[in-house]
């Protein structure tokens, strides 16, 4: 069996996901960054992305994260984010309605998370 | 009906329909602290989190970041203070005033200016009818927080804290809100969040004896926690938020459930003197009768 590592996918207001992986792939201010299972400390900073977390099982989950920090220590990462949903959670059209909405309004901000939302769930 | 049961039945009936009013309220306030108390245990793993990345970065780096670096003469601080929107919560808002009162004096003691930010309507009430300066003030959501009121909060203090106090900047933050403790104590504390000290977080996470390990930061630890720490605020408002919120339903509750009791104390002393009233005016009725029937024989008798 593969080595793991705890993941804890934490939004502000709620625990968004929480278990056994093999690979986690987010994507940092200095580009995109794979974490192993015995993976040297590390505090980074996350963009808005897609995370895609390949569980134990050989599942992958792919979430759409805002803004955050990812740490990893003892084997246990946490990806702390103020907004955080799984691609099963996002609702394509609606997103597509925001981004839409948020291109004719120049709202980029709201662009942003439309576009991160979307690109979550084309990864998955 | 005489004109004294009339009075007593109307206020009965006036205090029946007070009654019915605040048990609902009181209904509504104990479901919703049980929601409020719901959302303090949902945000608290970011907390923990949170709280952990930030020790592991102030004590695993020798940076200093004017959000960790205590002042040698601090000049001016900033107070948080949350109250309630609405009243009827008894000493609720009253008593977390008071507290920010406390800690305000003995701030300026301290020979620093105070400057007041408020979050709810009572405690903007309460400093405007005293005409005392505001440094800004939100409501409307005192009941219900979410993250992003905790951020809208957030934004102007940290821009306060990372100015340079001659230009208005502030050198320490404090907030005040009452912390729900249990379902009948909910007691005001006044915590300094900034800058941050570093035992105190320490005892936040409950890793006193934990060693931390030697972090990479990616990109830098600068970097991380220029990013960190108004996350770290943000946060720990937020928490006092949804803790404040608890404590208003709490209080709210408590307060409404005195209420109902005592209305049905009123309504049972009240029904008691209208059965009095009752009595008495048939007693005297009956007793008119009497009268009346014995002048009548009376008056018979000494005709013949």
């Amino acid at each position: 069996m593969a080595a793991e590592l705890h993941v804890e996918l934490v939004a502000a207001d709620r625990s968004v996901w929480s278990g056994e992986a093999t690979l986690v792939i987010a994507r940092t201010t200095s580009g995109d960054i794979g974490v192993m299972p015995g993976h040297q400390p590390l505090l980074g900073v996350l963009e808005s992305g897609p995370v895609t977390i390949r569980t134990s099982d050989g599942g992958t989950v792919v979430a759409a994260v805002h803004g955050g920090f990812l740490s990893f220590a003892d084997n246990k990462l946490s990806l702390l984010a103020e907004i955080a949903e799984l691609a099963d959670e996002i609702d394509t059209q609606r997103a597509e309605r925001a981004l839409e909405r948020a291109k004719s309004d120049s709202d980029a901000a709201a662009e942003r998370r439309a576009d991160v939302r979307l690109r979550a769930v084309s990864a998955h | 009906m005489g004109a004294q049961l009339r009075v007593y039945k109307r206020r009965i009936k006036s205090i029946t329909a007070t009654k019915k009013i605040t048990k609902a309220m009181e209904m509504i306030s104990a479901s919703r602290i049980v929601k409020a108390q719901r959302k303090v245990a949902a945000s608290t793993p970011y907390a923990t989190e949170l709280t952990r990345a930030v020790t592991a970065v102030a004590t695993g780096s020798n940076t200093t970041h004017p959000l960790t670096t205590e002042k040698d003469n601090p000049a001016r601080a900033a107070v948080l203070l949350l109250t309630s929107d609405r009243g009827l919560a008894g000493g609720y808002s009253a008593n977390a005033i008071k507290a920010a009162d406390q800690l305000s004096e003995r701030l300026r003691g301290e020979g620093k200016e105070v400057d007041t930010y408020i979050v709810g309507r009572k405690g903007v009430a309460y400093y405007g009818f005293r005409e005392r300066k505001i440094a800004d003030s939100w409501t409307g959501f005192t009941d219900r927080p979410d993250y992003a009121d905790a951020k809208r909060v957030a934004a102007p203090l940290i821009e306060a804290v990372v100015k340079d106090t001659a230009e208005g900047g502030v050198d320490e933050l404090h907030i005040v809100f009452t912390e729900f403790v249990s379902m009948m104590t909910q007691t005001p504390v006044q915590n300094r969040m900034l800058p941050l000290s570093i035992d105190e977080k320490a005892e936040e996470s409950g890793s006193k004896g934990e060693i931390l390990p030697l972090f990479e930061f990616e990109p830098s630890a600068e970097d991380v926690l220029d990013a960190l720490l108004p996350r770290y605020v943000e946060s720990r408002i937020y928490n006092a938020l949804l803790q404040a919120a608890a404590s208003e339903h709490a209080a709210r509750r408590r307060a409404m459930k005195s209420a109902t009791d005592n209305a049905g104390e009123l309504v049972n002393d009240l029904s008691r003197l209208a059965n009095a009233a009752r009595q008495a005016e048939i007693t005297q009725e009956i007793s008119e009768i009497v009268g009346g029937s014995a002048a009548l024989a009376d008056a018979a008798g000494s005709d013949r």
